[in-house]
């Protein structure tokens, strides 16, 4: 949950200045080069968040991405208050700050020239947090790719389940995964692509289940948070602990790609696809 | 606006009416009353109910790739003529067996005996009924470098398409992913007592609060408590326990999962596999509150 306010605080930034300071080297790039480069840093190739619209633009081929279920959105439903306020206030103003109306945006397009279907999460909406139409999404749009015989990909970045739908959101995963367990049945192909940062709940359902697990460089992907672990072993953890390189490493990952070759590696990838 | 399930409303309130003439009411209780008692230290663990419900418990070990977890257990067992696969989360009855044990802690390969031991139902036809009282899965360093993340989504995954019916009985911590790894169930009991969180109300306390001490605030907000599971539809029925709790009658308890436990298999294994399958989809596609507009 951290991480949100640190990509406010990101949002402020751009919005004010005509610079964006990297969070990993601390260069400042000027905002039209951060743009050209898809949010990725020329000095370190530092890759920070980007809108699940912008990613399905690079995604899919020019106005062929058509996106579905865009009238689901969250619901206060335990009435969830916190010390900072209310989730229903939160939800209102998560759609408002970001214009969309959930924490992932699915569809279906063509990836150079491949019908596919896919569901982008955006890390900006409650921190890409899994809540019950997030995960009411993620299904929909695998079963779209069921009925259709078509690919499916999901990207992930995400803090994991959201805390203020309680178990509710818990049982994403296992709704999610219901999902793709139907698509490996009819061996549809389901393809995850991890974000930073990939974490806990999500991790821990859809995200590690692709039939190929692809993710950008440096990015955080785990199950429990760094804070806890190092509270339940009482040391530091190494630098590269729980990112893609760390993963690929320990052989949860096929491949580390960069955002801006990402369409180029998923369009070969499909073209294997011998449907 | 349409908000898409929300049928059973306020079945906790008359639930808790009902009994005002019991010496301490569940409706008496907090929600933090009942995590503690779900944490209490005599609280009966898996090897209670093995004890007093199974007739029989050959126990099977291994994933067979690293280890043998002895936080989950699981293997061959018989509830009164019913053969079963029995799987559960086993914290210690003593300081040292939880040490031993992890408290119940499972790391990847405990997930993954439980998947295997899962696939050899099937293969022996036998339904599967699993036990979930875990305060999460392990947090450390080789279990996130063997891949914690992955074991559990692949059982969650697994489960979603396991050819025998599944029974889950939450019977104290229902920690999280840590208890979804072995809780896919197509029936989800709860005892009266025992929670069922999708994080820790101290860990919840700790980032919405920035105080682990609120803990008492978070459980009541994140509806951890069976009655508020059955409200919003995620667990299937409650195991009522006796008097302050399970601890203070083991007899009573184990004899109240027993029945629980056999009545909802008597159901399940009629069922026909396909539409067991399409119920158990049905069920976990209904689960969640959103709005269409
Ligand atoms: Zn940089």
């Amino acid at each position: 949950m951290a991480w949100y306010s640190k990509a406010i605080t990101e949002k402020k930034q751009q919005k004010n200045t005509l610079w964006v300071k990297c969070k990993q080297c601390g260069s400042h790039i000027w905002q039209d080069e951060w743009d050209n480069n898809l949010n990725v840093c020329p000095n370190c190739n530092f890759h920070g968040s980007i809108s699940a619209h912008q990613r399905a633009e690079l995604l899919f081929d020019d106005g062929t991405f058509y996106e579905m279920f865009t009238d689901i959105s969250p619901v206060d439903s335990l009435n969830f208050k916190d010390l900072k306020g209310s989730y229903k206030d939160k939800i209102e103003e998560n759609k408002k700050k970001t214009g969309i109306s959930e924490s992932v945006v699915s569809g279906r397009g063509q990836i150079s020239g491949i019908p596919a279907v896919a569901s982008i999460m955006d890390f900006r909406f409650l921190g890409g947090s899994l809540g019950s139409g997030t995960g009411e999404k993620i299904l929909q749009a695998a079963n779209f790719a069921y009925d259709n015989h078509l690919p499916y990909i999901v990207f992930s970045a995400s803090g994991g389940a959201r805390m203020q739908e309680g178990v509710l959101s818990l049982m994403q995963m296992a709704k999610t995964c219901a999902g793709v367990a139907r698509l490996n049945k009819k061996d549809i192909p389901f393809i995850s692509v991890l974000t930073n940062p990939t974490t806990g709940g999500v991790t821990a359902s859809y995200a590690m289940m692709g039939d190929l697990n692809i993710a950008e460089p440096g990015a955080v992907i785990g199950f429990a948070g760094r804070r806890v672990i190092e509270q339940t072993i009482g040391e530091k953890l190494p630098e590269d602990f729980q990112t893609a390189e760390y993963l690929l490493e320990h052989g949860f990952i096929d491949a580390i790609v960069n955002r801006k070759d990402l369409k180029e590696y998923l369009s070969k990838v499909l073209s294997y696809y011998n449907r | 606006m349409v908000v898409n399930t929300g049928v059973k409303v306020l079945v906790q309130k008359e639930q808790t009416q009902k009994k005002v003439n019991g010496k301490q009411v569940a409706s008496q209780r907090t929600a933090w009353d009942i995590v503690k008692i779900s944490r209490h230290p005599e609280r009966p663990v898996l090897q209670d109910y093995i004890k007093h419900i199974f007739s029989d418990f050959m126990e099977l070990h291994g994933d067979r790739y690293f280890s043998d977890d002895h936080a989950i257990i699981g293997g061959f067992a018989t509830i009164a003529c019913q053969k079963v696969m029995l799987i559960g989360h086993n914290k210690g009855k003593s300081a040292l067996e939880n040490v031993e044990r992890n408290f119940a802690m499972a790391k990847p390969e405990g997930y993954r005996k439980a998947l295997r031991l899962m696939k050899l139902a099937q293969r022996f036809n036998l339904p599967v009924v699993t036990f979930i009282d875990t305060p999460g899965a392990f947090p450390g360093i080789e279990a996130e470098e063997r891949g914690q993340a992955e074991s559990i989504a692949k059982n969650i995954t697994e489960m979603a398409s396991l050819e025998v019916p599944v029974v889950s009985v939450v019977i104290g911590e229902g920690g999280s992913g840590g208890a979804l790894g072995i809780g896919v169930g197509d029936r989800i009991l709860m005892l009266s007592n025992a929670i069922y969180s999708v994080i820790s109300p101290e860990g919840c306390a700790s980032i919405l609060w920035r105080d682990a001490s609120f803990a008492p605030d978070a459980a009541e907000a994140l509806n951890i408590t069976a009655h508020a599971l059955l409200n919003h539809e995620v667990i299937d029925e409650i195991i009522q326990e006796p008097g302050e709790g399970a601890h203070t009658d083991y007899q009573k308890i184990t004899d109240e999962v027993k029945n629980a436990i056999l009545k909802n298999l008597r159901t399940l294994v009629n069922i026909p596999t396909d539409v067991l399958l399409e119920k158990r989809f049905e069920k976990y596609s209904a689960i969640g509150k959103f709005q269409t507009s």
